[in-house]
């Protein structure tokens, strides 16, 4: 939930700054390894944009690839969880990314607000 | 597949791709201003000398017992003061302070962990425990509070014996993000089926040097190394020389001076 209206107050900034009254879609970006559940985060994000500029918008998701590489043989490898073993050996892997939480692009426009 | 916006659903609609939408760039993160309130923190916990810990669990692993056995023992030795975050009740706060350290409570009502911006709130409300330690007891949940950090120093994350050893694959991004591991209620081992071994490996899986702390809160069993680490964690911070801390204090005085200077309530 607050993670849902940490994105919404982001919107909300952005219109001031970026001009626009309306938010049809929102690109974020979760990397497989940030704690936030997908799922969840569309749920609430419906929830908290009820009356807002981002009422009905559309919610992406994009997932990139993390990468980590082995702690006893140092092969590197694509991790889609903190348990990913390594492919090689079966060790664990230290993370490189794939934490990151962002609101990366948006589609916008000048329309009124359809109701409030 | 939507090619205005790439999504893969081809049973949304479509109202607001066309016509004169635009699209706008943003690449804010979305913990930017918890991140911006812990670091907040963190400097005014180095400032003050106190070693901050958030201690995480599911509800009942007994943090708040291990706060009040801990207290206990380091009580003549080292300043202490308790963050208590509970969606409900004072109840927490108030068995803090029977032990006689200062404890604020805050209720997060329907929010299930803490952020940055709430703890720095409850520390204007203490005075900090110099040199010594700020315990700050987060909401019993393992999933969100691994998102916020809260300015602290170490990540403590408890665990009782009753609760299953395969916690820590359960819940692995909280316990990769923990620097210290404590296993709880050790007096009810022989009465469960829990894996120490198997349980530590997973958590050092997750972090190779992963602290692990095999205790007791109830009968003090294993109480004496946490409290010796806890020790030994604060004798670091505490080392400044009294003439390091005199220089802050000066300087601290020559700002407000010059605040009053400009004043005018004061003359040169
Ligand atoms: N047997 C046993 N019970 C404990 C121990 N530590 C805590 N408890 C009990 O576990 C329950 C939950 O403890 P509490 O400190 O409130 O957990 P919290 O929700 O993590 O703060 C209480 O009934 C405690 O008495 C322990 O070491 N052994
Ligand atoms: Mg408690
Ligand atoms: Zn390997
Ligand atoms: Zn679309
Ligand atoms: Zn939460
Ligand atoms: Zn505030």
């Amino acid at each position: 939930m607050s993670l849902a209206r940490e994105v919404l107050h982001i919107l909300e900034n952005q219109a001031r700054l970026q001009k626009f009254s309306r938010v049809h879609a929102v690109t974020v970006t979760i990397g497989p390894l940030a704690a936030v559940d997908g799922p969840a985060l569309h749920f609430a994000f419906e929830a908290v944009t009820q009356g807002t500029l981002a009422e009905g918008a559309e919610l992406h998701m994009e997932h990139p690839a993390a990468r980590g590489c082995c702690r006893h043989c140092g092969h590197c490898f694509t991790m889609d969880s903190w348990l990913t073993p390594c492919p090689h050996c079966g060790g664990p892997a230290q993370a490189e990314g794939g934490q990151e939480m962002q609101v990366k692009d948006l589609q916008v426009s000048d329309e009124g607000m359809r109701r409030r | 597949m939507c090619t205005v916006c790439g999504c893969g659903d081809e049973e949304h609609k479509h109202e607001g791709h066309g016509g004169n939408t635009r699209q706008v760039s943003v690449e804010t993160d979305l913990l930017a201003r918890n991140d911006a309130h812990a670091r907040d923190n963190r400097a005014w916990f180095e400032r003050e000398r106190v070693l901050a810990l958030n201690l995480v669990s599911s509800p009942g692993s007994g943090k708040t017992h291990l706060l009040t056995a801990t207290i206990e023992r380091l009580r003549d030795r080292l300043p202490m003061a308790v963050i208590e975050g509970d969606q409900q009740t004072r109840r927490d706060a108030d068995r803090i302070r029977q032990t006689g350290v200062p404890a604020v409570q805050i209720n997060t009502g329907k929010g299930c962990h803490l952020d940055a911006h709430g703890v720095g709130h409850a520390c204007e409300a203490l005075e900090p425990p110099r040199g010594g330690i700020l315990f700050i007891e987060n909401v019993g949940n393992l999933v969100c509070p691994a998102a916020f950090d809260l300015g602290e120093a170490r990540r403590v994350v408890v665990l009782s014996v009753t609760e299953g050893d395969d916690k820590p694959f359960k819940y692995p991004d909280m316990f990769q993000s923990a620097h210290v591991m404590i296993v709880n209620k050790l007096d009810l081992l022989p009465h469960v089926d829990f894996d120490m071994d198997a349980c530590i490996e997973q958590a050092r899986r997750l972090n190779p040097g992963m602290e692990v702390f095999q205790l007791s809160a109830r009968t003090g069993q294993g109480m004496e190394a946490w409290v010796q680490w806890l020790e030994a964690q604060c004798s670091g911070r505490g080392a400044i020389s009294d003439g390091q801390e005199l220089e802050t204090l000066r300087q601290r005085v020559a700002e407000l001076e010059s605040r009053l200077q400009q004043a005018g309530l004061m003359k040169s």
